[in-house]
């Protein structure tokens, strides 16, 4: 009896315990990100006090300030853009060919398939100097002969870049989907006289559009995200750039000019939009990442 | 006859814009890193020489390089080992205690995951900033400091990098392992705790064992991305510095890519390229084991 009861007791340490320990992880990621929030509606002055102090107001002028002044409407809209063009041109390109390689079986099947995989290993930074160079030498090229050039500083072929380059994961996760459903429903479609591309677009498609969810929701993400190839590829001092190269800027400027409320707009702007998706489709990114089973 | 044509005709169209573009922007920069780390290149003319392996020669005497090497390997050895460890450990209490508002807290622990690395840098400079900077201030409620801790100064930048590269990391892979974890059958934790199994047992006897598999695939692809984590968070936090004290070895190529010195920068790739493969095979081989059935 008295066991018991020690036992049950230690139990219930146990709990606590485990529930102060998540907790403390949870306010650790939720209280640095409030705290942007909160620090962008202060005025320059108040960064010079207790960093816990609440804003003394809401001082909207540092969105003002962030949005027209340090650009980032432009730069948002650069984003919007690039990150729309993108997975528009990856679905357009990764949807047949994942169809093809996982539902048909043809030469070179085997070798396409090994070199998509091969893919998931490279990381699309490791190769970022050659694809700055290959577009660059390209651009000098077109110059010499049509007199302007168009790789470089393009916010179209930013999109392709960074569509090409999540080709490997987003085939992946795919193939994965594709490979599990039935022959029976392609059988059916041809024997009703439908074509091949009739079939793919009107019997398959729709069925994988929880998979092909996923694949927005991931590159979305990633592609809204990323700086070093839109850093790379966007150098031109007078170029477009994105959001996150243009939030970067910001930060380094601001360390001189120390405009502190400007810069904590400035990284509201770029996430509020993430972290608005996420509220929506946090249940499809959390459970859709199990297809994928790896990060791209 | 007449289908067999339009099959072969439907299936090049279907592939070959993706082989196209990803034989363009993914297998040819590849082979690029490889050829070109034998050439020196001039800043702004496409012509090359050969050189041979000159660039490595001088690359393994380069103690920049050396260094940016050494801060690679310990943040992703230690990034690993501390993001797998407690992503394990807290998605496996998770799944197997009854802990009431199990869905929020894997909502909140996944945030970090989709916040860009500027967006966690700026975050996180607000948090290491040595006047009036969060931790600072936190630090100062408990003793007071006569000078302020530089958390990016040279002697503690690293482990500063290490808790941001944790905090963004550690979300997705509780959640991917909550996922994975709650595929466990229950009755096998029944009988275990019938067998008087205590907690631990059951974790590393049963949770652990019938999940290696996910473990092994994920931790493969964790140190490929850690690689690369590790440039993005120095590039955005530190810049390599102080004085180079945090540079990363991706960094060091993408500064020598800046300087023009385009043949060594691919040399330090060809470097990057191998050393993330052989640590990946390694890992594969090391933690290699039958794989149980459920």
């Amino acid at each position: 009896m008295k066991q018991e009861k020690t036992t049950r007791s230690g139990e219930r340490l146990y709990m606590a315990f485990i529930y102060i320990v998540l907790a403390l992880l949870a306010i650790s990621i939720l209280v640095p990100v409030a705290w942007v929030f909160m620090a962008s509606f202060k005025q320059n002055s108040e960064f010079y006090g207790n960093p816990w102090v609440l804003p003394a107001g809401l001082y909207w002028q540092n969105f003002v300030d962030a949005w027209n002044g340090a650009k980032m409407g432009e730069y948002m809209l650069n984003s919007v853009i690039v990150t729309a063009l993108a997975l528009a041109m990856l679905l357009v390109v990764a949807l047949p060919a994942a169809y093809c390689l996982s539902r048909f079986k043809f030469v070179g099947r085997k070798v396409l398939r090994v070199l998509f995989m091969a893919g998931l290993f490279i990381n699309v930074n490791y190769i970022v100097v050659p694809i700055f160079l290959m577009l660059r030498d390209g651009d000098n090229w077109l110059k010499s002969t049509f007199g302007s050039s168009f790789l470089l500083n393009n916010l179209f072929m930013l999109a392709v870049v960074y569509a090409a380059t999540a080709l490997p994961f987003t085939i992946h996760l795919l193939s994965g989907y594709f490979a599990t459903l039935a022959h029976d429903y392609e059988e059916a479609a041809y024997i009703d006289g439908a074509g091949y591309a009739t079939t793919m677009i009107r019997i398959i498609f729709p069925m994988a559009k929880p998979s092909i969810i996923t694949i927005i929701l991931f590159n979305f993400l990633s592609f809204w995200n990323e700086y070093i190839i839109s850093m790379t590829l966007m150098s031109s001092t007078n170029s477009a750039r994105t959001l996150p190269v243009g939030l970067l800027n910001l930060m380094q400027a601001q360390q001189s000019a120390a405009q502190y409320g400007t810069m904590y707009a400035g990284l509201v702007l770029v996430m509020l939009p993430t972290l608005i998706l996420y509220i929506c489709v946090q249940k499809q990114l959390t459970q859709g990442m199990t297809v994928g089973g790896l990060k791209g | 006859m007449y289908k067999n044509k339009g099959r072969s005709r439907f299936l090049v169209l279907c592939l070959a814009p993706a082989t196209i573009l990803f034989a363009i922007f993914m297998i040819l920069p590849t082979v690029n890193v490889f050829r070109m780390s034998l050439f020196e290149r001039g800043a702004y003319s496409p012509n090359e020489t050969f050189v041979g392996l000159k660039n490595f020669q001088q690359l393994f005497q380069d103690s920049q390089f050396i260094r940016s090497m050494q801060n690679m390997i310990l943040l992703v050895v230690i990034v690993t080992i501390i993001t797998f460890g407690v992503a394990l450990l807290f998605a496996a209490i998770l799944t197997r205690e009854k802990v009431k508002g199990q869905n929020l807290f894997r909502i909140v622990f996944y945030i970090p995951n989709i916040l860009s690395v500027v967006v966690i840098s700026g975050i996180f400079s607000a948090i290491y900033k040595p006047e009036n900077g969060m931790l600072n201030s936190l630090i100062g409620l408990f003793h007071t400091m006569t000078n302020p801790i530089l958390w990016k100064g040279e002697t503690l930048v690293i482990p500063s990098l290490i808790l941001a590269m944790v905090w963004q990391a550690i979300g997705y892979y509780m959640v991917m392992y909550m996922a994975s974890m709650s595929s466990v059958p229950e009755s096998l934790y029944e009988s275990a705790n019938l067998d008087g199994a205590g907690r631990v047992t059951q974790f590393f006897q049963i949770t652990i064992p019938l999940i290696w598999t996910n473990i092994r695939t994920t931790l493969t692809f964790f140190i490929i991305s850690t690689i690369n984590m590790a440039f993005l968070f120095v590039k955005a936090m530190t810049s390599g510095g102080p004085n180079g004290a945090s540079d990363v070895a991706l960094n060091y190529m993408y500064s020598q890519k800046d300087a023009g010195l385009y043949g060594y920068s691919m040399a330090i790739g060809v470097v990057i390229f191998l050393f993330s493969f052989a640590l990946s095979a390694c890992v594969n081989r090391v933690t290699e084991r039958e794989p149980l059935e459920f």
